[in-house]
């Protein structure tokens, strides 16, 4: 029964279930066989927390529907009621709350971990752009769920967002008010946001995560070192250098995940306002479309390419800034796409590239950092110019990667993994 | 990578705890979850013990009130309608003596109320959910002998006045008598046991 | 391992960068969610004082009753006013929303959540530094809140304050440090001039306890995060130690 071509187990119920549903082969290629290369390190733990932190929201996310009200009447009192009256409800709103921020915070360093070696390089660049892919949705994820408490940063940051879109020339006007479907941010703009956020975002963001596992597992693991590690094989044909998937990393990830709940917890537990980052203090008082806050932020994990929006003051070839500006911080992330095609490097790993890369890369990595400050802060002349400087060497690192990355000299790579 | 030198009964014993742990940690993580499902805070306050001012009732005369969303009855029954409640003849009854548990433990005896002169009742019927009509009187019913009660139209069930089910109809149990006490003479409040007063 | 420490530190350099300034105003307090006498009696000054025209829209009597040890007889026959207010009800008032904006220009706000909004430090300093300001129409005014609409209903409890000429410890703008006695010459001062039932400590203790509250109010949850939170940190912990320990055990495999 069944294709014949599939392992299956020898008898019993397992046996059964492979004549109808290829499991034990599943278990194998994902798993137990998948050989991944034995020197990952700490940057690799990343992948699979962001997997959890994805259930996380999907589970919280679930219960907090059941008791949350998509209406710009009984939104922000229904947060309160799931906050005070519902059991347990402060807890599954909070892991919700910090389970966004930490899901950004595993992103980003899952995704430094790729420009570190070079996991984006051939033959993984559908990994990469399926990973950006999700990136991106996750940001309209985010953002769109943020507007769901109702609160005054929720409503402002959405007003200011959205707004954006009227910077586009000739249409953007009207696009920005078909996306609110109202002429200032309203409950309608708040149900398709919830619509959103609820069904349709999540549906697309887990079908991609399904074809981002698929490729990698298509084509293999990357490893600190940038080397194939397939082309070295036993008698067997099991990679020299790679080891079963499962057991060695599920083990080794499942002591990842509990040093990261424990930092997780304590968030959740003792410190879920983030400092006012994870949770805004404004977004404390109900929306009210007649009074501004004094100073409105994007959340923290927005706010390098708030940072780049704002630092454009200036019009250039006959485009106005607040234009420009929607164009760069689009550009910023339109970059990240085309990446795999600007690294020219006959190397991955960052270990054997040439001193002019670990200069960009450790460039471009504090730039990001200090955007990210600066976005969250209100602006001033020296701030701008800092933000000015900051974007310059945020499109450096990428749009001068094809001239580097041919130029520099690179090290030998060695033939095996390294420890 | 070979097999030499594995302490397997070690392997095993890490395995287990480890295991176990887990899974102890992934009930703890249900916790939350299956919890939030209680009545919350709002639906408690909404359940809570409900007051009825009787002062009002005219004897003979029944008021509703809402406790838990479901209507509950206040009915002020005169002498006549106690005698006829109390000399009714057992055997037309399905459960005569309150037998099934649709009543507090104080609840006894043919007229099922804290004091002879009212009845506390859920007006739901115990066939399938529909609210019986109130038949107070003997001529209200075309049966002979109606000690006066109350009629579901539904499917044609018939209670007397302390919601003692008929015979050989569709409804099973009596009417159901929610925990209730007197607060002065005046005053009942549903919801709240005698004891706890 | 160092080089990993060394990333994930490099990883929290942009919140440590980033924690929130602490606000700006002259008095700070640390509220004591355990301390259930001093919530008691901050939810009497309140129930007192404040509910009058302000809310507690999200905050039950009977939530707050359990979480200060508070039995439902006390609380119905001392804390709750209204007749149409239940034990399981909202701290609401009669008030009508629309008629408080008639009668006094805009509605007293709801404070379930100023504890989080303008944080505890900023409700301690607001209810300490009213003072009498005869060039405002209700005769009032702040130093946190300038220009505040609300009067300052602690008065009777606190005594007329005033801005007067005096010597101050604290730094003010404008004003040398007298290097002498250590104090700033200043006249913006704010003094009690004409006492009221309370010593000046008692009501920094009773204002203390009014906070503490609007501060548990804002967030009750906290409480039972402070007692879940031990108990999962623990556990966890415990199954990580067991986790590395079978991690490093596979781990003997690979060389």
């Amino acid at each position: 029964m069944g294709n014949p071509n599939r392992v299956k187990a020898e008898s019993g119920i397992m046996r059964w279930v492979d004549d109808r549903f290829p499991a034990t082969q599943m278990w194998q290629d994902h798993l137990s066989k998948y050989y991944a290369p034995k020197n990952f390190n700490f940057w690799y733990f990343f992948g699979s927390l962001a997997l959890l932190v994805l259930v996380n929201q999907i589970l919280t996310g679930v219960w907090l529907t059941m008791s949350y009200n998509p209406s710009a009447e009984g939104a922000f009192a229904s947060v309160e009621y799931i906050m005070r009256d519902v059991e347990y409800g402060w807890l599954i709103r909070y892991l919700h709350s910090t389970g966004a921020s930490a899901f950004f915070v595993v992103v980003y360093l899952h995704m430094f971990r790729a420009l570190l070696y070079g996991s984006y390089k051939a033959p993984r660049e559908l990994v990469w752009i399926f990973g950006m892919a999700i990136y991106l949705l996750l940001m309209a994820e985010a953002f769109m769920g943020y507007l769901l408490p109702w609160g005054q940063m929720s409503y402002w940051g959405a007003q200011v967002i959205i707004s954006l879109f009227s910077a586009i020339p000739f249409v953007g006007p009207d696009l920005a008010q078909w996306v609110r479907g109202d002429y200032l941010i309203s409950g309608i703009t708040l149900n398709r946001f919830f619509a959103l956020h609820v069904v349709a975002l999540p549906i697309v963001i887990l079908a991609l995560v399904v074809l981002h596992l698929i490729a990698l597992h298509e084509v293999g693991s990357n490893n600190p070192d940038g080397i194939d590690i397939k082309s070295k094989k036993d008698e067997t044909g099991k990679p020299l250098d790679g080891i079963p998937f499962h057991p060695y990393y599920t083990v080794k990830d499942v002591f990842g995940v509990a040093v990261f709940l424990f930092v997780f917890a304590a968030v959740v537990f003792y410190f879920p306002e983030g400092g006012g980052y994870f949770l805004e203090r404004p977004n404390f008082e109900p929306a009210n479309p007649m009074v501004t806050p004094d100073h409105i932020a994007p959340v923290w994990y927005f706010t390098p390419f708030y940072a780049i929006l704002r630092a454009i003051t200036f019009d250039l070839f006959g485009l106005d800034a607040k234009f420009l500006g929607v164009v760069f911080m689009g550009g910023a992330i339109a970059v990240l796409f085309v990446l795999p095609w600007l690294d020219r490097s006959p190397v991955n790993s960052i270990r054997y590239k040439g001193w002019m890369s670990k200069v960009m890369l450790i460039l471009f990595a504090i730039s990001f950092i200090i955007l990210g400050v600066l976005g969250a802060l209100p602006a001033t002349p020296m701030r701008t110019a800092v933000a000015q400087l900051c974007t310059v060497l945020y499109f450096a690192f990428f749009l001068l990667m094809p001239f580097y990355t041919r130029m520099e000299k690179t090290k030998p790579v060695p033939e095996r993994v390294t420890g | 990578m070979a097999d030499n030198g594995v302490n397997k009964g070690r392997r095993r014993l890490l395995l287990g705890a480890t295991t176990v742990v887990g899974a102890v940690g992934a009930v703890g993580v249900a916790v939350p979850f299956v919890a939030s499902w209680q009545p919350s805070a709002r639906a408690r306050a909404a359940g809570a013990p409900v007051s009825a001012d009787v002062s009002k009732l005219e004897p003979g005369q029944r008021m509703t009130v809402e406790w838990r969303g479901r209507p509950v009855w206040v009915v002020r029954r005169t002498p006549d309608m106690i005698e006829r409640t109390e000399n009714f003849d057992p055997a037309r009854l399905a459960d005569p003596d309150s037998q099934e548990p649709q009543q507090p433990a104080y609840i006894t005896g043919p007229l099922r109320s804290v004091r002879p002169e009212y009845s506390v009742l859920i007006g739901i019927c115990t066939h399938l959910g529909c609210s019986p009509l109130f038949r107070p009187e003997p001529d209200d019913v075309d049966m002979t002998a109606w000690p006066g009660g109350y009629f579901c139209p539904c499917h044609g069930s018939y209670f007397d006045l302390s919601g003692r089910v008929f015979r050989n109809v569709p409804a099973p149990l009596n009417l159901e008598v929610p925990p209730y006490r007197f607060d002065g003479d005046a005053v009942i409040v549903v919801g709240e046991d005698e004891e706890a007063a | 391992m160092k080089k990993q420490l060394f990333a994930l530190l490099f990883a929290l350099v942009p919140f440590m960068a980033m924690a929130a300034p602490a606000p700006d105003v002259p008095y700070s307090m640390t509220p004591d969610l355990r301390d259930q006498e001093s919530l008691q009696r901050g939810m009497q000054l309140y129930v007192n004082y404040c509910m009058g025209c302000h809310t507690l829209e999200h905050q039950r009597f009977a939530r707050a009753a359990e979480d200060f040890g508070m039995p439902q007889d006390l609380v119905e026959e001392n804390l709750i006013f209204s007749s149409s207010l239940a034990f399981n009800d909202q701290m609401r008032i009669a008030m009508d929303h629309d008629d408080a904006a008639n009668w006094f220009g805009s509605a007293a706000p709801d404070l379930t959540l100023h504890g989080r909004l303008r944080g505890p430090d900023w409700i301690y300093s607001y209810l300490l530094t009213f003072y009498r300001d005869p060039s405002r129409p209700n005769g009032v005014n702040n130093e946190v809140f300038p220009m505040v609409a609300m009067p300052n209903v602690l008065e009777p409890l606190q005594g007329v304050q005033e801005k007067v000429c005096a010597e101050t410890d604290r730094p003010v703008e404008g004003a040398e440090l007298d290097p002498l006695t250590g104090k700033y010459q200043s006249c913006e001062v704010l003094q009690v001039t004409q006492p009221g039932s309370m010593e000046a400590e008692e009501f920094q203790e009773a204002v203390y306890d009014l906070t503490n509250f609007l501060a548990y109010v804002g967030e009750p949850s906290k409480l039972q995060a402070q007692v879940l939170g031990p108990k999962v940190l623990i556990f966890i912990f415990i199954f990580g130690v067991l986790a590395y320990l079978l991690k490093r055990e596979y781990w003997r495999d690979i060389h």
